[in-house]
């Protein structure tokens, strides 16, 4: 198995010279098995290269697995060209939305809805299949099987972990770690703290032989103090949960939309200097970059 | 006439009691800084909507791999956002018993106070109301016409007679009642919601909605009356009634606008109810 990413920037794309090595392009990453099948992880706006490649050897075969539906990991789905062409087969897997109480299909349709985009969802050409997803569900799709995880962020957010030709990766989609939302003292402390603790448990009992973590790891500690509730991690506890989880290979991603290629490379610098990470491999994911396992 | 006034006195007394959660929940979701704390403590204190939340919680709709048990429990897996959207669409549901009432099609009388509220709420906004109050106008449209639920419920025999009336004269439903029970579904209303202790603005809207002129001019009420005939003209469920009165001067001159150019003004009505019809679902037995 392998992978590359095709968008590593969170919230936003972020083109220009200071984004240029780790990319400025939204989360999506390219897996493939040894024999070329192919799985999409999320479909953000890195999908459109992707999308152009595979339309120079039709018909295009793929399953596309989007980790949540926030605009950075969907929008590039409109301008996945083998979505308009005949004879192509693409399955949408994606969580539900629990408030409108629709499927992951009600995404792509909202997208190309009148004022957003000019073509209708009815005239895409491709075979099109949908699939909702729930919490711990497991799709076998022959080549591979595919492994979903309730995360935690804004939005149901579903961690996919993928095994294929004997590796197993784990994409987070967007996750902030598990916390207590009462101070010690509190009468609930204690309760909350328990359930807090048999979802870090499961998490990592979930991550336990993965290969490689692909990890959402937005922000700095001290960024995180002031951005808690928005549904990311940082690069240590991200770092701390593959240590945890006894991971032995981490790309961080997901780079806060504002951080320059030169910071990611300072921080990296710095992390791998601090010798707290032992025999942990790690990583800033890069755009273009392919990962073999 | 004193028979009936007691009767009415009875029939607000066996409403239930109106939830003061439901009325924090509504605040509290417009705000942007609202602590998931504050929202878990709210929702914990309401056993009803506990239970309501869990289950919806627990329904296929969220595809979890395991059941949900707690309040605490369902935000550790939820997380603020996902909860506090859930809240909101519950709570808007919890204000108005569901069950099915004689001589009240409870299904088109849901959907013409959401309707109500959702018009009332856009009418706030083009006023420039804060997002932080245009809450308050959305709750006072979604209550505007409970006295109708009160005499539906508990005074149901009187209530039809007023129901035939209406639609034998093609008069309006509080003029019926008028006729028939000495008072209104306004005044009824505006009993419960003093017995419910909301607040002070949110029982005058209730009390003025057929006589937006009478009294002290009211900016939430001039919404509630235009909103309520906007719905009536476009027939968006019903309660009953659908004579649509004219805005009075006082009302046109506060939007500058008479009822079809405030229908005009509104070209997202039809959307945005739609939007929070999902409300009555969420809000479901099962």
């Amino acid at each position: 198995m392998r992978l590359r990413f095709r968008g590593t920037r969170g919230s936003v794309p972020a083109p220009g010279p200071d984004t240029v090595r780790h990319g400025g392009n939204t989360t999506c990453i390219e897996v493939r098995s040894d024999a070329d099948d192919l799985i999409i992880l999320d479909a953000g706006t890195g999908i459109r290269s992707l999308g152009m490649e595979l339309m120079e050897e039709r018909p295009v075969s793929c399953h596309i697995f989007i980790s949540h539906t926030h605009w950075d990991h969907i929008h590039g789905l409109p301008f996945f060209l083998p979505l308009f062409a005949t004879g192509n087969a693409i399955t949408l897997y994606g969580p539900p939305d629990p408030l409108s109480m629709t499927g992951i299909e009600a995404v792509l349709a909202k997208q190309l809805e009148y004022p957003h985009f000019p073509v209708r969802v009815a005239e895409l050409r491709a075979d099109i299949d949908y699939r909702t997803l729930t919490d711990r569900q497991t799709v076998d799709l022959g080549f591979a099987t595919v492994s979903t995880l309730l995360m935690n962020h804004p939005a149901m957010d579903f961690g996919c972990k993928v095994r294929c030709d004997g590796r197993t990766i784990f994409f987070t989609g967007d996750h902030e770690p598990f916390g207590n939302i009462y101070d010690p003292g509190d009468d609930d402390y204690e309760e909350y703290g328990r359930i807090v603790d048999e979802r870090n448990r499961a998490l990592i009992d979930f991550l336990r032989g993965v290969d490689v973590l692909v990890a959402d790891a937005q922000y700095t500690e001290e960024e995180y103090r002031s951005r808690r509730g928005w549904g990311h991690s940082t690069f240590e506890r991200t770092l701390a949960l593959a240590r945890d989880a006894g991971v032995g290979r981490v790309c961080l991603t997901h780079h806060e939309t504002t951080r320059t290629d030169d910071e990611l490379d300072a921080i990296l610098k710095r992390l791998r200097a601090s010798g707290e990470w032992g025999g942990l491999t790690f990583d800033m994911a890069r755009e273009g970059e392919m990962v073999i396992l | 006439m004193t028979n009936l006034r007691t009767n009415v006195v009875d029939a607000v007394e066996r409403m239930p009691a109106f939830p003061k959660s439901v009325h924090q929940v509504l605040k509290l979701a417009s705000d942007i800084n609202c602590s998931q704390k504050c929202l878990v403590e709210i929702i914990k204190k309401d056993p009803v909507f506990t239970l309501k939340i869990l289950r919806l919680v627990n329904s296929a709709y969220f595809g979890l791999s395991r059941e949900v048990t707690s309040i605490n429990h369902a935000s550790v897996y939820l997380g603020l956002n996902t909860l506090k959207n859930v809240a909101l669409g519950l709570a808007a549901v919890g204000a108005i018993p569901r069950h099915r009432v004689a001589g009240l099609d409870m299904d088109a009388f849901w959907l013409h106070s959401l309707s109500v509220a959702t018009a009332t709420r856009l009418l706030g906004s083009m006023l420039g109301v804060s997002q932080d109050d245009v809450a308050d106008y959305f709750a006072a449209g979604l209550l505007h016409d409970i006295g109708k639920v009160v005499l539906a419920l508990y005074m149901a025999g009187e209530f039809e007679d007023v129901g035939i009336l209406a639609a034998r004269e093609g008069m309006s439903m509080y003029r019926a009642e008028e006729a028939v029970l000495g008072t209104t579904h306004a005044e009824v209303g505006a009993m419960l919601a003093a017995r419910w202790n909301l607040p002070v603005d949110l029982t005058d809207s209730i009390a003025r909605h057929h006589a937006p002129d009478r009294g002290t001019s009211s900016q939430l009420v001039d919404c509630v009356f235009a909103a309520d005939q906007i719905v009536k003209r476009l027939a968006f469920g019903s309660a009953g009634d659908c004579v649509v009165e004219p805005l009075p001067k006082s009302v046109r001159a506060r939007f500058g606008l008479d009822l079809d150019g405030l229908i005009a003004a509104m070209p997202t009505l039809a959307d945005e109810v739609e939007e929070a019809r999902v409300f009555i679902r969420l809000g479901e037995e099962d």
